[in-house]
């Protein structure tokens, strides 16, 4: 124990001091080795491919948030220039139109795909239709429309007694056919996975096809 | 004691300042630290022996790092980096645990 208290027992020698110095940048280094380490624990155990997506990621939402941003000074600008509030009712009727669209008020065209789904022994049930619905609405679909039915956010699907399907209480029989507004290849990509859409189409008997088409014309509508 | 109060005093600038290590240093300097750790085992073993001299310390604690970094560099620009670094902390870390042991025993008598 007494080499201990000497150990401890400080003398000014020029050796002491330097000694004391290196253990001061020793343990400078340590705390900021400590800290870089803390900071980056996120990324540090990524794999380069992962990292490489990461960053695709990123750089795809910041290109898209970047031309939110001029579409958005874009109308700020014209906003700011005209006097009689041409633009802003222009602008607000843009406006009424997307939403328009989108709740299924309006007919819609652009290009899209057609899903035809022939069912002549009548087994397709409703949860097929629902979950090609969901299906083409996660893959971008932006207006679906079922035989000479607009779907909108709040449609809903039910299976008849003797086969056939309601949806929002309208009957339908088969062939159902859907005309589907969105990227075309991204929908059929959603449509087509393993186990997807189509194959549990197949499995109940019933033929399903896929066409992708530059110009699909919707005219049902909803009435608001 | 001025060694202590240094290394105190250092850990807690670090965390003061919070620096951040550049990004060439990276690589090297945990493999410095342990090294500069076994170094300083060394030199309380060394001062509890009666043999210290402060000259050899420091001499001891800049090779050590300097040449624990050059040998994790080297490691790297052979494409080895990761597994040289690794023994390097083997050997620095038996080191340690020598010297540790050696204190242990001039201090406690076990």
């Amino acid at each position: 124990m007494r080499a201990l208290f000497d150990l401890l027992r400080p003398r000014a020698s020029r050796g002491q001091l330097i000694g004391g110095v290196l253990c001061l940048i020793l343990g400078f280094a340590v705390a900021a080795q400590v800290q870089s380490n803390e900071a980056g624990t996120t990324f540090a155990t990524a794999r380069q491919d992962e990292l490489a997506g990461i960053l695709a990621d990123l750089s795809q939402r910041s290109d898209r948030l970047r031309a939110d941003i001029r579409d958005l000074e874009d109308t700020r600008a014209k906003l700011q220039r005209d006097g009689q509030g041409e633009a802003a009712m222009a602008e607000a009727r843009r406006r009424a139109a997307t939403y328009g669209v989108l709740a299924g008020t309006l007919p819609a065209a652009g290009p899209g795909i057609e899903l035809d789904i022939d069912d002549p022994s009548r087994r397709v049930l409703s949860t097929v239709l629902l979950n090609a619905v969901q299906e083409l609405r996660d893959a971008g679909a932006e207006v679906i429309q079922i035989n000479d039915i607009r779907v909108g956010v709040d449609t809903f699907f039910l299976d008849r007694p003797g086969g056939g399907i309601e949806i929002d209480r309208r009957h339908l029989d088969p062939p159902y056919r859907f005309l589907v507004i969105g990227d075309a290849h991204t929908m059929s990509t959603a449509l087509n996975i393993p186990g997807g859409v189509m194959k549990s189409i197949q499995t109940t008997g019933a033929a399903g096809s896929i066409t992708q088409r530059d110009q699909i014309t919707i005219r049902a509508v909803r009435s608001s | 004691m001025i060694a202590l109060i240094g290394l105190v005093a250092g850990v807690v600038l670090g965390f003061v300042l919070e620096p951040t290590v550049p990004l060439w240093l990276q690589p090297y300097l945990p493999i410095a630290i342990v090294a500069a750790l076994d170094a300083m085992f060394g030199g309380v073993r060394a001062k509890l022996d009666g043999i210290f001299d402060d000259k050899v310390f420091v001499v001891s604690f800049l090779s050590n790092a300097v040449i624990s970094a050059m040998i994790v560099f080297l490691g790297d620009q052979l494409g080895v980096g990761s597994q040289l670094s690794t023994g390097v902390v083997v050997v620095l870390g038996i080191r340690i645990f020598s010297n540790a042991a050696a204190i242990r025993r001039k201090l406690l008598g076990a």
